[in-house]
């Protein structure tokens, strides 16, 4: 009671409305933040400097922060192989033998698969180039799953590229910054994919939706998909090439269809980025410009129906419809030499054997 | 009643400290590890920060530290710009306006008010995405982060219980 009636206990209803008003200007400032934010459009121009600065500098904190964890990861691993290295061999030798089988069966099959297509004459896609970086950060919340990979514009990584791990595709690059890259899971609720069933080649979206299976969208075909089938990327609209391994279909809780990745088999710790551009950018684009196209002329309407009766004179004229025209026109634009078809042209319209009939010798009376 | 007990508080040991813990902790649990096969939770640290900071009293520079530590997750994580600024200044707001109802209540009671408003930051969370990208988040992945914010609340309550009674005028 003694500090409302002295002079500073008075100081607490000003204080309270200017933190009213601080809190107003700041909600307005984030809402104005919000809806200025172009992330959903994944535009280099969009990456701002803010999202590249932060990237620069989490790139090797992160690295750092995650060192101890697969410091004690790769520790864990070694003693574990050590201790079952007997039971290591025995599975391996049992994997080795399916392996060679299947290898034997590769080798005829690239034989195969050469010879036809030099028979069939058919042009490959050319070898994509690629390069290997660490994710040294993780966001698996709801509303954003992307990684941030230790490389970036300086490794000649670029928005748009697609990134694997070792079983599968991740996503891809939607922002870069000096020496790292923001990866766009396939998981994140903007995630946008073409795929496609590989048994029944039906087409889908692959969508994310923050939870760890996403989502095929738009499926198409009767008995498109079933349970278990494998899932690629299709190459539609080419963002990302065909083929690539992305996961396998599964029936949802919800009664969706959903994929589980590939990329989840493991953790990621190395991802590929392959330096990939659409295949059409790929072909020579000077010789694809230097096409000569014929010269576009004009014709001119009267040229073409003055000059319609000249094959007509051999013809029936009634497949002269146009030499209803009023035949004043027909000088004014028409070279002399044309100008004696014109003379008959408008005749053309009377059926042809009235055309040349003669007058009756006497009088009509 | 001494003039000591009513000082005001120092900013940084109340507002600058905590925010700097809660930006550690979120880069310490961003390290993409896996323990068992399982990836690391992600709670909204913050969220321990909007909810103490409103409680203790209201101030001018916490809605501002508030946004800062918005952006920092939006950019860090990814998402979209202002998504968190948002949500944890909503979240703040209501916590500010139901204070006096909060004040004084036992230890679960306060840990429901804490999850309640967490709740209020991860509707408005759940909102602002399918707005911006016109697809509704995974409600399973929704609840898993809820409940992993929710566990933070200790974390408030050490806040609270250290500074509520700094500043008499707001008791």
């Amino acid at each position: 009671m003694a500090l409302r009636q002295d002079s500073f206990g008075e100081l607490k209803v000003p204080l309270t409305w200017m933190a009213v008003v601080a809190l107003i200007v700041c909600g307005v400032v984030g809402v104005s933040i919000l809806l200025s934010d172009r992330r959903e459009t994944f535009q280099t121009e969009a990456y701002g400097a803010a999202r590249q600065a932060v990237d620069t500098v989490s790139a090797p904190v992160g690295g750092a922060v995650a060192a101890p964890g697969r410091w004690t990861g790769d520790l864990l691993g070694w003693l574990r192989s050590y201790v079952a290295v007997a039971h290591e061999n025995r599975r391996l030798h049992k994997v080795m033998a399916g392996l060679q089988v299947q290898a034997d069966e590769a080798v005829r099959l690239r034989d195969e698969n050469e010879r036809l297509r030099a028979m069939l004459g058919v042009k490959t896609d050319p070898p994509i180039p690629m390069v290997t970086a660490r994710a040294v950060t993780d966001s698996r919340g709801p509303f954003a799953n992307a990684r941030l990979a230790n490389a970036g514009s300086d490794a000649g990584v670029v928005v748009g590229y697609p990134v694997l791990s070792e079983r599968g595709l991740v996503g891809r690059v939607v922002g870069v910054s000096r020496d790292a890259s923001r990866v766009l899971l396939l998981t994140d609720v903007a995630s946008r994919t073409p795929v496609m069933i590989d048994r029944s080649n039906a087409r889908a979206i692959l969508t994310g939706d923050g939870g760890p299976n996403p989502k095929l969208d738009y499926l198409r075909g009767r008995d498109a998909v079933h349970d278990g089938d494998r899932v690629l990327t299709s190459g539609d609209g080419g963002v990302l090439p065909r083929g690539l391994p992305v996961g396998r279909a599964v029936k949802g809780l919800d009664g969706r269809w959903r994929v589980v990745l590939d990329a989840d088999a493991g953790a990621i710790d190395w991802v590929r980025i392959l330096k990939f551009k659409d295949y059409s950018q790929l072909a020579d684009q000077q010789a694809l410009a230097a096409t000569h196209l014929p010269p576009v002329i004009t014709e001119n309407p009267d040229d073409r129906i003055i000059s319609a009766p000249a094959p007509a004179a051999a013809t029936p004229a009634a497949k002269v419809p146009a030499t209803k025209t009023p035949p004043a026109k027909a000088p004014a634009t028409t070279p002399p030499q044309k100008a004696a078809p014109v003379v008959p042209a408008p005749k053309a319209a009377t059926p042809p054997q009235k055309a040349p009939a003669p007058a009756p010798a006497g009088p009509a009376q | 009643m001494s003039f000591s007990a009513a000082r005001p508080l120092d900013p940084w040991r109340w507002i600058g400290v905590p925010a700097l813990l809660c930006i550690g902790a979120t880069i310490l649990l961003a390290a993409p590890i896996q323990l068992f096969g399982l990836r690391l939770p992600e709670p909204i640290f913050p969220m321990v920060c909007a909810f103490g900071w409103a409680v203790i009293r209201p101030s001018i520079l916490a809605p501002v530290v508030l946004l800062l530590l918005g952006l920092f997750l939006d950019i860090y994580w990814g998402g979209a710009l202002g998504l968190w600024v948002v949500s944890l200044l909503l979240a703040y707001a209501v916590t500010l306006a139901m204070r006096n109802m909060m004040t004084g209540q036992s230890r679960p009671m306060m840990w429901a008010w804490y999850a309640g408003m967490t709740v209020v930051a991860m509707v408005t969370g759940y909102l602002v995405t399918m707005l911006d990208v016109k697809a509704a988040p995974s409600v399973v992945g929704v609840v898993w982060q809820l409940l992993a914010t929710a566990m933070l609340y200790p974390f408030a309550h050490r806040l609270i219980d250290r500074f509520e009674d700094a500043d008499v005028r707001f008791r």
